[in-house]
This record gives structure tokens, sequence and C-alpha cells, in this order.
């Protein structure tokens, strides 16, 4: 049987800084960028950074909890692609532009 | 080949490809990008011993989220498209408060310092099919089902949403 | 019975009748509204008898609720104070004021408002009320406050009339005027006394007895308010005016009961009025000045409504000389009887005026004993009661001040004396060139001319009795051993002040009045009924115009009071308003705008930012728990 010997070199704590880095990362994305697909890209970049956490803490504290967790992430997430991309084109459709900037009637 | 250079040359290659991910000005090219660190991110799976969600991450977010992604770009035709960048502060003031919640999370890290956990005890099998099937079928039963009612759910919404509007339907049906 | 009971029954029906007439009286007939308004006085007089004779000659306190209290001595509470002086102020406001109420029946009959005119009366009795049964200063003071503002409200109930709003207005910030001098002595008195219990007051008073600069200035504050409420100089300009309102106003409030409410107060707290003698010089010579001057302008007057009006500020002054003399009995005594013979007046005027459709101008009456016998006679018995005509009403109560004057203060005397014979010739030119001779004016309006109706009639009769009957309650020694006011109220009022007069003074003080009456009533008789009209002509020379103008009073208190009062506003909107208050009221305003508009480029709908200050609230939020 395969032995995990990742757990006797690596600590969880690189994980966890791991997931904190790309969660990063995709914030900034998140942040900076206009075109709305990839800012939608980049928020399932930090979902995949916490299911990172999530599986590495399953794996440390030998609960299958965490694992079955991500599970359920990644079935969300799939349904929330599913929708939000649809309302991506419809919003295309209505203004031609994926620029985020010009989704800006959301105010008072 | 010790196991840790593996983590780390993996570790870097989720990061360069993340960031390429959101540096690339090609919505394409970012979206490949995102693909590769999807499967990186599956080869840290595996290296936690969680096959399972190796597996599904790459059929899942790798094959079909990334694949709606790509699909949905090349429908609305979006390479013709540049996209005009936003200001150096506002990248500037972005990165320093990305970096700070980044920072945020490594402090608060640093305090869990949970290193070499509780190995004696450590299930190797955990990660199987079989053992993930079987919490999700006896404990996570509950949450499993409303899933697929999510996924129902999920899969209305997107038909109504990308229905053709068409104000003449019914006359067109008896006309037909 | 019980004394809650009677309290009750003496002070609320007139507030009930209010509400009632407030609220409904637009729906309701006039007949039903005319009863529910005469049903409040006329329960509060029942109730008042049955007082009478179960706590006569006591002092009975009825404590119904706290109002406030500031400090464990100074308690103010909704506490009324049944007592003899009450009683027969009582008996005035709630006897008068039925009357009244009655008579507005039938003269206001017509009138549009009719509810709302006896609704208005109705309050004003229930403050009237208060104001005589207040056991201690505030509530006097809510009292004091409630006639003035239903005087307003009655002056200007013709509101559609531009010049009686002045007149309304001109009462009510005369009165405010007044209401300062008053308040600022209830402080006064707070302060020094610790009390504000007119029984406690009178005994610390009694006790401490001194004629220090605080009493001083506490009855001088305390007569300033006395000023404006009973129409005194230099306050007194606004009560002519008042004449505006109908007439059962002028003859409820202007003259019977409102006006009398400054005597009354000082009679309230004689204890110490008494200890200050300079307060009393002062109160004498002012009194002095404005029985002068109201008649000797009365003498002038052509509106009969206005003659009426001097005539009441002459007797006011009247009474305030009384009071300045410390005869406070004599004052209330003469309280009494004016509010006999002249609501007397002021009715059987309004019966006039009523009769004429609205005429008010002697010059275009006489004659009109003829179509008003009843009018005619009993305005006959009032203005001999006025006059002093013995043995009517104001003869005994006159005769009584006139002594009191002469015992203290001999010029003071000879004035009142000259003030006597005044009232005489305006009274008599009033009577004769309104009621003998030949008709003067309008033929149309002398055909349509004609008597009140009996509800009108009937209050007249009443009050005509009681101004004959009236004076025979406090008759001098030299007639009869018992001088009932003086006894009845001794209780309440127990000034040590005597007055002696010798008999023969009283013999040739009457033989004197019945000759001066005589010789009045022959010159003004011959002057007056002529048919021609130039007897009332206004004189541009002389003396004349000197009176028929009043004195130019209304034009000095313009000149000296209200055009500096103009400038200095004037000078206060310029600077203070416009560049202090405004820019400071509006520099928040400003503020708040611009930093709206500044805060507004956050509102941008743009999601990236909305993302990056949530990011960056975040990070506050975790640094701020990092301090910990």
């Amino acid at each position: 049987m395969y032995k995990p010997d990742i757990i006797q070199y690596i600590s969880l704590n690189h994980y966890l800084i791991l997931g904190a880095a790309l969660f990063a990362i995709g914030l900034i994305g998140v942040m900076v960028r206009k075109n709305i697909i990839i800012v939608f890209m980049c928020i399932e970049l930090m979902l995949n950074a916490v299911n990172l956490i999530l599986a590495a803490t399953s794996t440390f504290y030998s609960d299958s909890g965490g694992q079955v967790m991500v599970f359920f992430t990644m079935a969300v997430a799939a349904a929330e692609v599913s929708v939000g991309l649809a309302i991506i084109v419809m919003m295309y459709k209505n203004i031609h532009s994926l620029n985020i900037d010009l989704f800006n009637r959301l105010k008072g | 080949m010790n196991i840790d250079y593996i983590f780390y040359l993996l570790t870097a290659l989720t990061i360069i490809c993340a960031t390429m991910v959101v540096v690339s000005k090609h919505p394409i090219r970012s979206v490949l990008f995102l693909v590769a660190t999807f499967f990186c991110i599956s080869a840290h799976y595996i290296l936690l011993n969680a096959q399972f969600l190796a597996l599904v991450n790459i059929v899942v977010y790798a094959g079909a989220i990334m694949v709606l992604f790509l699909f949905v770009i090349m429908f609305l035709n979006l390479n013709k498209e540049v996209e005009r960048n936003k200001s150096i502060l506002y990248w500037l003031g972005a990165i320093v408060s990305a970096g700070c919640i980044f920072l945020m999370l490594v402090s608060s890290v640093g305090k869990v310092a949970l290193t070499n956990g509780n190995i004696e005890k450590e299930n190797y099998t955990l990660g199987l099919v079989e053992n993930i099937g079987m919490s999700l079928y006896t404990d996570y039963l509950f949450p499993m089902e409303i899933c697929s009612v999510l996924f129902l759910v999920a899969m209305i919404g997107v038909v109504l949403l990308s229905r053709k509007e068409n104000k003449f339907t019914t006359n067109t049906v008896s006309n037909v | 019975m019980n004394s809650t009971i009677i309290l009750n029954l003496m002070l609320w029906p007139s507030l009930i009748g209010f509400i009632i007439n407030g609220i409904f009286g637009s729906r309701m007939s006039k007949n039903l509204v005319g009863l529910i308004a005469c049903a409040g006085p006329l329960t509060s007089f029942v109730a008042t008898v049955i007082a009478f004779f179960s706590f006569r000659d006591t002092s009975t306190i009825v404590d119904l609720y706290t109002w406030f209290q500031f400090t464990k001595n100074i308690y103010v509470g909704f506490t009324f104070n049944i007592d003899n002086l009450s009683m027969l102020m009582m008996f005035i406001v709630s006897g008068v004021g039925t009357l009244i109420h009655i008579y507005s029946i039938g003269y206001m009959h017509e009138d549009k408002g009719f509810w709302r005119f006896m609704a208005y009366l109705n309050l004003f009795l229930f403050s009237m009320i208060i104001l005589v049964l207040a056991n201690n200063l505030p509530l006097l003071f809510a009292g004091w406050e409630g006639v003035g503002l239903c005087s307003f409200l009655l002056i200007g109930f013709w509101f559609s009339n531009d010049e009686y709003n002045a007149a309304a207005k001109k009462a009510f910030v005369m009165n405010r005027i007044g209401d300062l001098g008053f308040i600022l002595a209830v402080f006064l008195i707070a302060k020094t006394y610790d009390t504000l219990d007119f029984k406690l007051l009178t005994q610390k008073f009694l006790e401490s007895g001194l004629n220090t600069p605080v009493n001083i200035w506490i009855t001088i504050l305390l007569f300033v308010g006395v000023t404006g409420k009973s129409a005194q100089l230099p306050l007194f300009t606004w009560l002519p005016d008042a004449m505006a309102g109908p007439t059962p106003v002028s003859a409820l409030i202007h003259a019977a009961t409102m006006v009398t409410a400054g005597v009354y107060l000082v009679a309230r707290m004689f204890a110490i009025f008494d200890m200050t003698p300079f307060t009393q010089q002062i109160i004498v010579y002012i009194g002095l000045a404005t029985a002068f001057i109201a008649a000797t302008i009365a003498l002038k007057q052509n509106d009969i409504k206005k003659v009426l009006a001097y005539s009441t500020v002459s007797q006011l002054g009247y009474m305030v000389v009384a009071l300045g003399c410390g005869a406070y009995i004599t004052a209330i005594f003469h309280v009494m009887t004016h509010a006999f013979f002249k609501a007397l007046l002021f009715l059987s005027a309004g019966s006039v005026i009523h009769g004429l459709g609205g005429e008010q101008n002697i010059a275009n009456m006489g004659g009109l004993k003829s179509k008003m016998k009843w009018t005619h006679l009993v305005f006959l018995i009032g203005t001999l009661a006025i006059v002093g005509f013995p043995p009517l009403a104001g003869f005994f109560s006159k005769d009584e001040i006139l002594a009191v004057a002469f015992s203290k203060n001999i010029p003071v005397f000879i004035g009142l004396g000259l003030c006597s014979v005044f009232t005489a010739w305006y009274m008599f030119r009033l009577y004769f060139s309104t009621f003998q001779g030949e008709y003067r004016g309008d033929h149309h309006k002398w055909d349509h001319a004609h008597e009140s109706p009996m509800i009108m009639l009937f209050p007249l009769f009443v009050l005509a009795i009681l101004s004959i009957i009236g004076g025979f309650f406090g008759m001098p020694e030299v007639i009869s051993e018992h001088h009932a006011i003086d006894s009845f109220l001794k209780p309440s009022i127990f000034s040590k002040n005597v007055f002696h007069v010798s008999h023969t003074f009283d013999y040739m003080l009457w033989t004197l009045t019945v000759l001066v009456l005589a010789l009045v009533m022959y010159l003004t008789y011959k002057r007056y009924t002529a048919k021609s009209k130039s007897a009332y002509d206004a004189q541009s020379e002389g003396i004349g115009k000197v009176l028929s103008n009043k004195y130019w009073l209304d034009e000095i208190y313009e000149l000296i009071i209200i055009k500096p009062l103009r400038i200095l506003s004037d000078w206060f909107n310029r600077v203070f308003e416009r560049v202090g208050i405004d820019d400071v009221i509006q520099s928040p305003g400003f503020v708040l705008q611009r930093a709206a508009k500044g805060l507004g480029i956050l509102q941008s709908g743009s999601i990236s930012y909305y993302i990056l200050s949530m990011i960056i609230g975040f990070i506050i939020f975790f640094l701020m728990f990092i301090k910990k």
C-alpha cells in the first residue's frame, strides 16, 4: 500500500501558507481584472485554495470530514459556475461588453 | 528524490500558474493556466493521499468547469477584446491589501503549529474512493441529497436564464 | 359635603363645556351649544353657593394632584384654596359669568362662529376659576396665562378683520410684558422664601415683615404684572383696543373679571405689600395717574364701547389706589360692585349696538329711550351706579375708596374726587347722547331699531338689581355697624391697616357728591341732548385735542419703544441673523453637502472598488483584534 510520506517531511503549515498564497493571488485577480470571466476564474482559484487547505487538514488529522467537505465545495462550485456563466452571457447580450466597470448600475 | 523536493517544486509551479492566471492578458491563456493550476492542485491531493479528490478535481474542475469557461469565451468571441488595465495605483493598492490578507492568514497559521501530527493513528486509506463513498452515503447522506437538489435548481436556473426571449411564442406555436 | 367634590364641581364644568362645544359644537344645534355653555358656569355658581354654606370662614385646601416639586419646600400642586376671598371672587366670576353666557346666546345667535364663541367663553371661565381658586403662585400664573390666551382669542374673534387681529396681538403682547414681571417675582419669591404656597407665604411675610430691597423688588415686579393684566399706566392702552371683541367679551373679560385679576393678586399677597411702603406709594400714584388719564380721555370719546373701556381703566385705577393705601378689602369691594355695574353697562351698550345693527358712534344716536325702554332703564341704573349716586352700588364702594384716600393722602383724595367728577361727566354724556334728546343718525337704522330679546334682557335685569343692592354689603359705619364685606373677608385678608374718617367728613362727601352730580347732570343734559352733532366733533386745538387724541400715548409708545426696537431688530437681522446665526446653522449643512458629494464618488457601482474597500475593511478589523 502506498504510504504518504509527505506528512513526515512537510508540516501542515506549509499547506496552509500555500493555500493563503493562492487565496491572495486569487484576490488580487478579483480586484484588478476587468474581464468579468477572469474575475470569475479567480474566484474559482480562491475556492481551490480553500479546498486544498481542507484536504490537507483532513489528511493531517486523519478525518474524512474535510475531504467530504471538499467534495461538496466542488459540487456547489459547479452549480455556481453554470449559473454564473449563464448570467454573464445574458449580461453580455444586454450591454455587449464584459467589462466589470460597466456593470455599475448597482448604486442608489 | 526526496518527497519534500516534490512538494516544493509542485508548490512553485502552482503559484507561478496561479500568478499567470491573474497577469496574462489573453482570456484563453488565463483559462489554460487555471487548468494547469488545477492539475498542480490535484497533484497536491495525491501527495496528501486524497486520490478520490484528485480525480474529482481533474474531472470536475479541469474537465467540466474550465471547459465551460472556454466555451463561454469562445461563444462570446472575446479574443478580439483588448482589456484596458487599471491604474498602477489601483494595482498597487490591490497587491498591498492582498498581501496584507496573506500576512494575516500566515500570522494566524503560525499559531496552529501542527507538525507531523498523529502519524501513528494515520489511516492511509482515508482518501480512497470506498472510504469517501462510505462516509458520503452514511454520515453525510443528507447534504448529499441536498446537493442533488441544488444541481436541479441550478439546472432549471440556467435553462431559464439562457432561454431565448420570444414575445410571440404562443403565436409561433399556433402557426406551427 | 366633601370639599373635593365641591371643588371639582366648581372647577371642571366649564372645561367640560369647552371640550364638548369645542369638538362637537359645529355639528350641534345652537340651542344645545348655548345650553351646554351656560350649564358650566351655572354649576360652578351653585357649587360656590354650597361651598359658601359649608366652608364659610374656613380655609379649605384641596390638593388634587402634584404638578411638580423642585425642592422639599417648593411643592406645586393642583392645590386649591376655598376661603372667603376666593369664594367672593367665585361668586363674581361664576355669577356674572353665567349671566353673560346667557346674554351671549341672544347676542351672538346670528354669528357663524357661535359655538366657537361659547367654547372660548367657557375656556375663559375655567382659566379664571383656576386663577381665583389657586393656592400657589404657579397655578395662579397658569390661570393668569389662560385668561390672557382667551382674551387674545376673543378679542380677535372676528379674525377676518386685520384691525381686530392687531388689537388682539396688542393685548397679548402688553400682557406678556406684565407677565414677565409676574414670573420674575415668582422666581424671586421662590428663591427668597423657599415656598410658593399662599398660606405659608403670608405667614412668612408676616413673620419677616421687613422692608428689605428684595421685598421691594418682589412687590414692584408683582405690580408690573398687575399693570399688565389690570390695565394700569403704562400698559393700559391694550384695554380700549380690546373692545374689538364682541360686546359680551368686553363685559365679561375686559370689565368684570379678568382685569380685576391684578387686584385680586395684590389682595392675595397683601402681607408683602403691607411691609413695603415704597411700593405702596408707587402703586397709589400709578393708580391715580391711570384713573385721571383714562377719565379725561373718556370725556372725548365718541364710541360707546370706548367710553366704557376708558371708564373701566379709570375704575381700575380707583381700585389700585385703594390697594396702594392698604385697603385691600375696599378694593375687592369695588371689584364686586364694579363687576355688577360695568357688566350691566357693557351689556346694555351691547343691547343698543344690537338694536341699531352695529352702530357704535354716539354722535349718531339719541332719543333711543322711546325705542328701547328696558335697555334705557337698566342703562340709567348702571350710569347712576357708576357715578356713585346714592344709594346705588358705586356710591358705597367709591365713597369708601375716597374715604381711604382721604385718611391716607389728601392730594390723592383730591385727584380721585376730580376723577369722580369726570366720571360723572362722561357717563351722563354717554347716557344723554344715547337715550335722550333726538335721534341724529341714519333714519334707516332708526326704523329698524328694536328692543333686544328677552334672553338678553334677563341678565340685564339681574345685573341692574345687583347694581342697586350691591352696595349694601359694605355700608360705611355712619349708616350701619355691620360692614358685611369687611367682616366676610377679614379671615382671608387680615391686614391690620385701619382707616378712620370722621362722620362729618362722610356727610360732607355725600352732600358734595349729590350736588356735583346734579350740576353735572344739568350741564350734560343741556349740552348733549341737542340735535346738532357739533358737540361730538374732534377739537383741533387746546386740551380737547389732547384728549381726543388720547394724549398721543400710542404714538409716544410707537416712537420711544417700537421704533428703537425696530431699528435694533433690523440691526440684529442684518448682523446676527445673517452672519452669525444663518451661517452657523447653514455651515453643517454646507459641510455635509460637500462631504456627500465627496463620498458619493465612493458609491461608484464599480465592483472592483467595492471588493478592494471590503478587503481594506477586513484588514482594519483584523488589526483591531491583533492589538489585543
